[in-house]
């Protein structure tokens, strides 16, 4: 009887929402391909976003719709997907994609019909510098430079003077590379070696050599889901005794499976959710990162989270108040001019707190995250039982 | 360079092209007596220790699959269970293999409900191996006598296949997988993993088998016939589609425990196979496609080249490796002299 109620009350509901057109809002996800252990989160954590929304009475008791498409981490489907979700869904915004290439091939269509976009993916280049193009676009992760300054801060911390890279040979991996040059060259770390590497490798021997060769205190490894296993653990078989750094790009549970007792010690900067349980209480996202760590976790299963689904949830939270102040000033039905609102609204948000950090955004500034509350500095660590787990090192506040 | 740094390559050179020269092995014999290259070798390679990984106890490989079954089992035993239908003109043939459908998934259950590592091991090759001599059944078979070109884009359109399956099977992620003979040895300064043993004790017995096989043996002499002249050899009453499944079925298995051997020394993943198998591909075009010693040599040249280029210049050593391929197509293409296109 109890549940028939329920049910009615939740049949209501859903009808009285549905007599209102929903907002339909695009989302341009990598769930297959090399990048989907980025993307299966972030679609995931959309799935319970617009579960959550809906059954809580909308926005501004509107129902939302996510459409949400696939682009197998490949640019050319992104942009393709772009154009379909602008032309024939008529989205109001759109929330993706989850790799820098993907994203910054979605700008050019996106600015033309002028449709505000919140990239899932880390590169600065993405949002900076705020151009006639890129105002349109915002994201939500941290950039390499916001990353790269932490870990600079711990190597000076651990002693190192010299430093060696070895990254991706995609915009990944060069992204990395410049801005981690930059930021050890400002704190006089040399950096003795800066050699690349592709996610299909077998064999990374000959660029472990050439830094083994030059015998930095530290290596950088800058790359993203479990390739980065391979460098490190043919550093270590190559009796490499100095301190090993990886991205946030390698901050998820598989990466602790493939790497199993070779990435022990690993020192990483990673968005404060990783570890929201150690953090300290007056960290001003604790509570919410660890709201949609329970969220996901009662979904997917213990341990199945990750950072990057922390990214779409960001990404909403951002959007769902700016989709708010956008709905009093202008209609719905006028597609070019509510865009246009929402797109300023985006620009004017201030104080969001999100999963990874404090949104303040600004005319120059489309991420609007601070590093001191962005980024917390992790280790991998083996806990009881022999299982691998993350560790809070130190944060920046 | 010193001398220390230049031993390490070269032992990494090794290592790498000794997979390579296993792979150009089985292109070659694949090519020889059926005209198909087969570009899906990487995926079949891969295939295998990713089956295995289904195989094995949670705390080993890290995961909890709660006896799941692999993926690729179900795809060996379709195609066995299509395979057994096309021929069932041959009630007996048909019979053996739906007997051998159903024996791979009993296969894949079994396994996949806990087995010692190295029954696992054995499974996990049984189960990869029929999907090699099926897919010459199901696809090559019935665009018999077509050209060079029409197998290649069949193949091609296999590894599309082959790699989306690869996919859905086993995620978009990399696996650990446990080394037989863990631990390393030390040549002078060079310390080698020695599982690495394990692949060249492999290279060496496949090769030596291959060449006692097609020297030795009627079956390889007429599969050797088959790759001289194919009508020749069927007016001699050799069946050019048995020759067809044998030379697939030596090749998968051959890439299937190649992979087996390798996976403990990289992390598989489903995308890592086709590299592999184009890295393998440009050892055996350095040979033709036709001379065995000449793939190997290519093999361990490739190896050579790949090492040195991750050295000295790490951001160009794909393109450093592929750009190979255009010397030596331009001086086989000034040595060659009959014209293309067989029939």
């Amino acid at each position: 009887m109890k549940r028939a109620l329920i049910g009615l009350l939740a049949l209501g509901m859903g009808l009285g929402l549905a007599q209102q057109a929903p907002l339909k809002i695009g989302v341009v996800v990598s769930a297959t391909g090399p990048a989907a252990s980025l993307g299966i989160p972030e679609r995931n954590t959309m799935v319970i976003l617009e579960e959550q929304v809906n059954r809580r009475g909308g926005v501004a008791g509107r129902p939302v719709q996510f459409i949400v498409i696939d682009d197998a981490s490949d640019t050319t489907q992104a942009v393709r997907a772009t154009r379909k979700l602008i032309q024939e869904d008529g989205v109001l915004a759109i929330i993706g994609t989850t790799t820098t290439p993907a994203s910054l091939g979605m700008i050019d269509p996106a600015a033309e019909a002028g449709v505000p976009v919140i990239s899932l993916a880390a590169n600065l280049e993405i949002v900076y510098p705020v151009d006639e193009k890129r105002r349109w676009i915002f994201k939500t992760p941290q950039t390499e430079q916001q990353m790269s300054t932490p870990i600079v801060q711990d190597m000076k911390a651990s002693g190192v003077k010299t430093a060696a890279y070895i990254g991706f040979n995609d915009a990944y991996g060069e992204g990395w590379a410049k801005a981690f040059e930059a930021a050890a060259k400002e704190a006089g770390i040399t950096v003795v070696a800066s050699e690349r590497f592709a996610r299909t490798d077998t064999s990374v021997t000959g660029q472990i050599l050439r830094i083994l060769s030059r015998n930095p205190d530290a290596v950088l490894i800058g790359g993203s889901g479990t390739a980065p296993v391979l460098p490190q653990r043919t550093l270590k078989e190559r009796g490499y005794k100095g301190l090993i750094y990886q991205t946030h790009g390698v901050a998820n549970p598989d990466f602790l499976r493939v790497g199993g007792d070779n990435v022990i010690g690993t020192r990483l900067p990673a968005g404060p959710i990783l570890v929201f349980d150690q953090l300290p209480s007056s960290f001003p996202n604790k509570n919410v990162a660890q709201s949609y760590v329970q969220q996901y976790e009662a979904r997917y299963g213990i341990g199945s989270y990750s950072t990057f689904g922390g990214h779409a949830y960001d990404a909403w939270a951002i959007l769902r108040p700016a989709l708010e102040r956008a709905l009093k000033k202008e209609q719905t039905s006028n597609l070019a001019a509510f865009r246009k609102v929402l797109r300023d609204e985006i620009e004017a948000t201030k104080g969001v707190v999100g999963t990874h950090g404090v949104f303040t955004m600004s005319p120059t500034d489309h991420l609007g995250l601070k590093f001191q509350e962005a980024a917390v500095m992790v280790e991998v660590v083996k806990g009881e039982g022999g299982k691998l787990d993350w560790k809070l090192v130190r944060t920046f506040r | 360079m010193d001398w220390t740094i230049a031993a390490f390559l070269a032992a990494d050179a090794v290592q790498n092209g000794t997979i390579y020269a296993l792979l150009a092995l089985a292109l070659v014999l694949v090519f020889a007596v059926t005209r198909v290259i087969l570009v899906p070798i990487g995926e079949l390679l891969v295939f295998a220790p990713l089956t295995y990984v289904f195989f094995l106890p949670g705390e080993v490989s890290g995961l909890q699959l709660q006896g799941a079954i692999p993926g690729t089992a179900w795809l060996s035993a379709g195609m066995l269970a299509v395979w057994a239908v096309l021929d069932r003109a041959a009630p007996r043939r048909a019979g053996v293999l739906l007997g051998g459908a159903l024996a791979v998934l009993g296969l894949a259950w079994w396994g996949a409900h806990g087995v010692p590592l190295w029954l696992g091991w054995i499974f996990a090759v049984l189960i990869v191996f029929p999907i090699g001599p099926a897919s010459y059944r199901l696809f090559f078979e019935p665009a018999r006598n077509a050209s060079v070109l029409t197998y290649l884009i069949i193949a091609v359109g296999l590894h599309f296949a082959y790699q989306g399956l690869g996919l859905v099977f086993f995620g978009p992620e990399q696996y650990r997988l446990p080394p037989i003979l863990p631990g390393q040895t030390a040549f002078g300064s060079v310390p080698i993993n020695n599982q690495a043993f394990l692949v060249y004790g492999f290279a060496l017995f496949a090769m030596l088998g291959l060449y006692l096989f097609f020297t030795r043996s009627l079956y390889g002499k007429a599969l050797r016939a088959c790759a001289v002249n194919r009508l020749g050899a069927r007016l001699l009453g050799i069946n050019p589609a048995q020759a067809g499944y044998v030379s697939f079925g030596i090749a998968t298995l051959i890439a299937g425990v190649a992979g087996m051997l390798l996976a403990p020394l990289i992390q598989p993943a489903y995308f890592q196979g086709f590299l592999l198998g184009l890295k393998g591909f440009v050892a055996g075009i350095l040979g033709g496609l036709i001379s065995y010693p000449l793939a190997v040599v290519g093999a361990l040249a490739v190896g050579g080249l790949e090492s040195w280029a991750s050295f000295q210049a790490s951001a160009f050593k794909d393109a450093i490796v592929f750009t190979l391929l255009l010397p030596i197509l331009f001086w086989r293409s000034l040595r060659s002299r009959e014209v293309e296109e067989e029939e």
